[in-house]
Order: C-alpha cells, then sequence, then structure tokens
C-alpha cells in the first residue's frame, strides 16, 4: 500500500470553492502515490492545476488534448514497458472527456488491454466552458445548452452507462465511487492499479458552481447521491457486479432540492410527474444492484 | 547493401535501422505497406519496438506524443485523410518539441475521394511546426529517415518531422536502394536521448496552459528551433555523407543550373521527370536547369536565392493548390525573390495523380518563357 500520508496535489491551485474534482485529484493521488505518471485531458482540474509557470502536480503529469488522454496513456505504457521501468500509468479526465469526445480512444485504449488506470471525475457537464451538457448529465439537469424552460425540464436524457460500456470491453476491474466517501474511493482506486490491464473508476464529484449549493456543502450533496440511489458506489470484476454500497434510501427529492439546476422542479410550480420519473430511476438502481438495506421494523 | 525493393520496404528498413522504441500507426492507402512491413518484422523479432495498433490516426499521432515524453524514440506513417485527422495533435506534438518521426506517403484530399499521389496533405500541415522533407526517390525517402531522427533529436531543435514521399510514385515502386547494416547506422544515429521525460525520480508536468502573458514566447521559441534546423539538418546531411558516401549537405539541390536563364522548382518526385525533361531542353540550346527543394518547412530561402541568382524566370510547379490563392511552393518562392527583379510562375499541377510527363515540362518552361503563368497546367477542358 501507497503513503497515503502524502499531499501528491499541491493547494495554492485556481479551482472554484467547494470543488469537487479538486477534493477528487487530492484522494486520488493519495491512493495513486509517487510512482506514478498522470494523463489529464483538457478541462476544468487540467486547467485550475497547470497555469504556466506553476504546478499543483507533484508526480510526472501530461496533459494533451481534450479527447486523447487514453491514447496518450497508451504510448507511455507501451514506452515504459519497452524501458522496463515500474510507473503505473492513470489518467484522470472528465466526464464531457470520457463519455462524449474521448470515447474513440478509450474504446480503443481498453480493446487493446493496455495496463492502465482510467479515473473519470464525473461532475455531469462541460463545466470548464461554462456547464453544458455531456452524455453524463443526468435527466432534467438545467445546464447552458439543456436549460429549463417553458417548454423544457432540461436534460432530456438519462447519463450514459460508461461503466458498463467499459465492462463490454472486457476490463477486469470497474469501480463507480465518490468523494463523499473517501477510504472507499481510494481502496478502489488501489485496487485498479493493481489489477492488470485496463481498469476504470468513475468518481462522483459535486460542483458547487455548475450544480447551483454553497461551497461548504461539496459533501453533503455527494453523499445524498448516494443515499438516494440516483449515484451507486459498485465494483465490477470481469463484468460482474462484486460489491455495491448498500443504503438506507431516502427519497430523490432530498437530493434534488439542494441543487440549483433541479430547482425548477420545485419552483414555480411542484412537477410532480418529473420527480416520478427520476425517483423511478433510483428505483431501477435499487432493484438492479439490490441497494436497500432492509430495515427491521 | 544495394537492393532492389519496394519503397515502402526501404522506408520500413530505416524505421527498423532506426531503431524506435514504440511505433504507432494505423493502416490507409498508400502507406499501408510500411506499417505491415514493421508489423512483420516485429512478429519476426526482427525488430524490438512496442507496436500500437491503434484504432485511429488521431490515436496514433496521440500515442506516440506519449511515448516520447515517456523518452522512447517514436514513429509512425500515416498520408491524406490520417494526416487530416491528426490535425489537432501535430500542432499539440510540436508545441511540446517532442522529436517524432512520421512518414508520409503524399496522397490528394477528399473530396472527391482520391487515393492518389499529390502533396496537399502534408502542406496543409505546413504551420503545424513539423518539419518537411520531400524525397525524389527511394533512396533519399531511406536515407532522409537517418537524417531526420539525427536533426531533430538535436537539442538544438527537438521538432517533430515529415519525411514525405509520394504515394504509389515512390511507395510502390521497386528501384534498387543501399540499404546500410545496423552498425553502419548505430554509428551514425545515436540512441534517443530526450532533453527531459516524463519520470517518477523527476516529477515535471507537460502541456500546461500559457496565459497571453507567455503564449506567444512559446511560439517564438518553436520558431527559433525552426530556424535553428535549417544548419542542423545540413549538418547532419553532411555528416551522412562522410557515413554512408551519399552527400545531403544542402536544403535544395541543383541541377544544370550553371547557366541556367529558365528555372524550374519542384518537389519530390517529379524532380526524376524534371531531369530528364532538362536534359533534352538543354540538348536542344534551352538554358534550362532544376532547383528541387529538400525540405519545405524549414523553407531554405537563403539556399533558394543562392541557387536562383542570375536567372531571368522561374517556372514553380506545385502538387497542391492554396484555394483560392496560389500553391504554397509558389507563394514562398514568390516571397523569397521578391525584389530580386526574377519573374516567378506558378503551375498547378498533378493533382490526384494525374501524370506530369516530360512533354508537360517542355510546355510548361515554353509557358514561363512566354510570361504566362500562375495557372492550373493540364486542365481537361472538355470535362469542366
Amino acid at each position: 500500500m501507497v503513503d497515503r500520508s502524502l499531499e501528491l496535489f499541491e493547494c495554492g491551485h485556481r479551482a472554484c470553492a467547494g470543488c469537487g474534482p479538486a477534493i477528487a485529484a487530492r484522494l486520488m493521488l493519495k491512493a495513486v502515490g509517487t510512482n506514478s505518471i498522470i494523463v489529464s485531458s483538457t478541462g476544468c482540474m487540467e486547467v485550475f492545476s497547470t497555469p504556466y509557470p506553476e504546478t499543483a502536480w507533484k508526480v510526472p503529469w501530461i496533459h494533451s488534448l481534450f479527447e486523447n488522454a487514453s491514447a496518450v496513456a497508451s504510448g507511455i505504457e507501451a514506452a515504459l514497458k519497452r524501458q522496463g521501468r515500474s510507473e503505473k500509468v492513470v489518467v484522470i479526465a472528465g466526464d464531457g472527456a470520457t463519455f462524449d469526445i474521448g470515447m474513440l480512444c478509450i474504446s480503443g485504449a481498453f480493446e487493446r488491454g493496455h495496463d492502465f488506470t482510467y479515473i473519470c471525475y464525473d461532475n455531469e457537464a462541460y463545466m470548464n466552458t461554462g456547464i453544458q451538457r455531456s452524455g453524463a448529465t443526468p435527466y432534467d439537469a438545467s445546464t447552458t445548452t439543456s436549460p429549463a424552460g417553458k417548454r423544457s425540464f432540461g436534460n432530456k436524457r438519462p447519463k450514459k452507462d460508461m461503466p458498463q460500456i467499459l465492462a463490454a470491453h472486457g476490463a477486469p476491474y470497474v469501480a463507480t465511487a465518490s468523494i463523499s466517501y473517501p477510504a472507499d474511493l481510494m481502496q478502489k482506486i488501489e485496487r485498479a492499479l493493481n489489477t492488470p490491464g485496463p481498469c476504470y473508476v468513475q468518481v462522483h464529484t459535486p460542483c458547487a458552481t455548475g450544480w447551483g449549493f454553497e461551497s461548504e456543502q461539496t459533501m453533503h450533496v455527494g453523499k445524498l447521491a448516494v443515499e438516494t440511489g440516483l449515484w451507486v458506489n459498485y465494483e465490477m470484476m470481469d463484468g460482474k457486479v462484486t460489491k455495491v454500497k448498500k443504503v438506507v434510501r431516502k427519497p430523490v427529492e432530498e437530493y434534488l432540492k439542494v441543487q440549483k439546476r433541479f430547482r425548477h422542479l420545485f419552483k414555480p410550480v411542484r412537477q410532480d410527474a418529473e420527480i416520478a420519473t427520476i425517483q423511478a430511476q433510483a428505483d431501477r438502481n435499487a432493484e438492479k444492484f439490490g441497494l436497500d438495506i432492509k430495515v427491521k421494523k | 547493401m544495394l537492393k532492389i525493393t519496394e519503397g515502402s520496404f526501404a522506408v520500413a528498413d530505416a524505421v527498423r535501422l532506426s531503431r524506435p522504441g514504440v511505433i504507432a500507426a494505423y493502416p490507409i492507402t498508400p502507406q499501408t505497406h510500411i506499417v505491415e512491413r514493421l508489423a512483420e518484422m516485429v512478429a519476426d523479432g526482427e525488430l524490438e519496438s512496442e507496436y500500437i495498433t491503434v484504432e485511429s490516426e488521431f490515436s496514433a499521432l496521440s500515442a506516440c506524443l506519449g511515448a516520447s515524453a515517456a523518452g522512447s524514440r517514436t514513429y509512425s506513417a500515416t498520408t491524406s485523410q490520417g494526416l487530416a485527422l491528426m490535425y489537432e495533435v501535430c500542432f499539440n506534438v510540436a508545441g511540446m518539441r517532442l522529436p517524432i518521426l512520421m512518414t508520409i506517403a503524399n496522397r490528394a484530399m477528399s473530396a472527391p475521394l482520391s487515393i492518389w499521389n499529390d502533396q496537399q496533405d502534408s502542406i496543409s500541415l505546413r504551420d503545424s511546426g513539423w518539419i518537411q522533407f520531400y524525397a525524389e526517390d527511394n533512396q533519399e525517402a531511406t536515407d532522409l529517415h537517418f537524417i531526420g531522427y539525427r536533426a531533430i533529436e538535436d537539442h538544438r531543435v527537438l521538432l517533430p518531422a515529415m519525411v514525405c514521399f509520394d504515394g504509389y510514385i515512390l511507395t510502390h515502386t521497386y528501384e534498387p536502394v543501399d540499404i546500410p547494416t545496423e552498425e553502419e547506422v548505430n554509428g551514425y544515429l545515436p540512441p534517443f536521448k530526450p532533453y527531459q521525460r516524463l519520470d517518477a525520480a523527476d516529477p515535471i508536468s507537460f502541456g500546461m496552459y500559457a496565459t497571453p502573458e507567455y503564449y506567444m514566447e512559446f511560439r517564438y521559441e518553436i520558431d527559433q528551433a525552426m530556424q535553428r534546423a535549417n544548419e542542423v539538418i545540413i549538418q547532419a546531411g553532411k555528416e551522412f555523407g562522410e557515413h554512408f558516401g551519399r552527400e545531403y549537405g544542402s536544403l535544395v539541390e541543383s541541377y544544370r543550373m550553371d547557366d541556367a536563364d529558365t528555372a524550374l522548382v519542384a518537389m519530390g518526385s517529379v524532380c526524376g521527370t524534371i531531369k530528364d525533361a532538362i536534359d533534352e531542353l538543354r540538348s536542344e540550346g534551352k538554358k534550362v536547369g532544376l532547383v528541387r527543394l529538400r525540405t519545405y518547412r524549414p523553407f531554405p530561402t537563403m539556399e533558394l536565392k543562392k541557387a536562383l541568382d542570375g536567372v531571368s524566370r522561374v517556372a514553380v510547379l506545385d502538387r497542391n493548390i492554396s484555394l483560392g490563392s496560389k500553391g504554397a511552393v509558389g507563394l514562398e518562392v514568390k516571397d523569397a525573390l521578391y525584389g530580386s527583379g526574377i519573374v516567378v510562375l506558378d503551375y498547378i499541377v498533378g493533382l490526384g495523380g494525374r501524370d506530369i510527363r516530360k512533354k508537360d515540362i517542355a510546355a510548361i518552361t515554353a509557358l514561363v518563357v512566354q510570361g504566362k503563368g500562375d495557372m492550373f497546367y493540364g486542365l481537361r477542358t472538355e470535362v469542366l
């Protein structure tokens, strides 16, 4: 196990107050350790951590483009192999870079079976460019390109199931995690690093600016996502679900109502049908993953 | 050792002898014979490289970028649409100062789809910060890989390079090529020593973003490196001559220019045809010569001016067109000779695999003497 007392993500970077991805970066690097090479995609984390000539990264780090992190990682992994080196190759990329524009490169790298870990910090929209929807944006979330309006409740589609897509590529280890459960997050990243082959960890990283909540509420909002069953923390090995974080489920409303991106579901008029649709998604998650802890009456 | 071989196989041999640690490539006509041959070499253990069979050219160059940043010598090959798909990565590689070498089997750009030769593909990447070599024949294409690696890995340069050779016309042509031995190449091309690399023992950040306070200076430094590349390539070419007996000590080649009043300027395989045409024109008493460009970037302005000193007129043959303007080589030559009084006319020729024959060269020579030019040459007006 790597020394988790090390702080490898330096403070003083330019993230917003309460930034979920910044918390994620710090936790991820604790799990990844110093014998590593990080590949970032273009996005919030890249921008807030590396304005030349400053950097927050105390491990080797490279950023090339928005959509090519896994191809860059493929090349690094091949070079290290050729040179007989031991560093772990880790991609850290946002949901836009992962679910949308980087899909081709990710699919190729996973199919080829490179030995690397891909961590997606999922804040559920293109935050760096000003909160536009991505393939990771949840149903009914209002973003700047899926605004709620007189004829719209926001984003019209549910989130793309990336973990399942990568499991279908034959990834030996796929997991979801949340910054609100730090020990679980770090353990999953460590497991991914220690599993040979391409592994994927998708981390829920609430965004105070994009989702619209007070900056001290980040961990709380992340926790509510898990407790309502809208975000499921689980692990898959060789395509089979092996571990699920069970919860005593709360109604989805408790998660929705604390975020401005869902405010239109409550004001000016409460949208019962829409809330019910989202509740049904959580119920399906609960059924699919066996989320519910049976409480004795 | 001299052997009769296909251009693509000769290039594959040059790549093998250059000992890249990582190769990443995606198949595209007419580059395929190069990457197939390299795959065979890896499969047979003749080449100890990591060979990444990527899912696109975009990923091919991205993988090379990662491998180069990690400190390995890297190689890719592509053409046309594949190169266009790499566009974004090309600028990135040059900006990150990674000396990646890539063979371009020059081919026309779609639409309409064409698998045949012109030089539009690489010319369209002229502003990306890549050194561009253009080979006349397969011997030169082979040798330019060694010279290329040696020059771009020089810490005064640290830029990527394209070795361009004409699709089909060279890639699929068998001709005698002297393939050097491993010992000979090892004596000329040392192992890759990266200026800096991704390394846990010495963590650095690659590819940061630059605010307006810094961006221009980064671009200036790339341009300075390109200027320095002029000298470094010439030096590498001269030393190549000392090792292998084939001299490449200049970025331009002059053919029968001594008393020429009319000069042709071109790049690539068409220069072989031009030389034959010039021999015939000379036997008719016409004072015609050729100045062939071996690099387009850096553009050898000073050498070109020197080579064209004393001529009255220049006909530039461009296998590309900057649509809405002129051919890319023509524009450069006009710029280089500005104020000299020399007439420079441009001819767009041989697009999409249209043959350029000796009689076409003679006709263009006659046109430039008449002062007619800056035009498409050889259009089939009956299909317009």
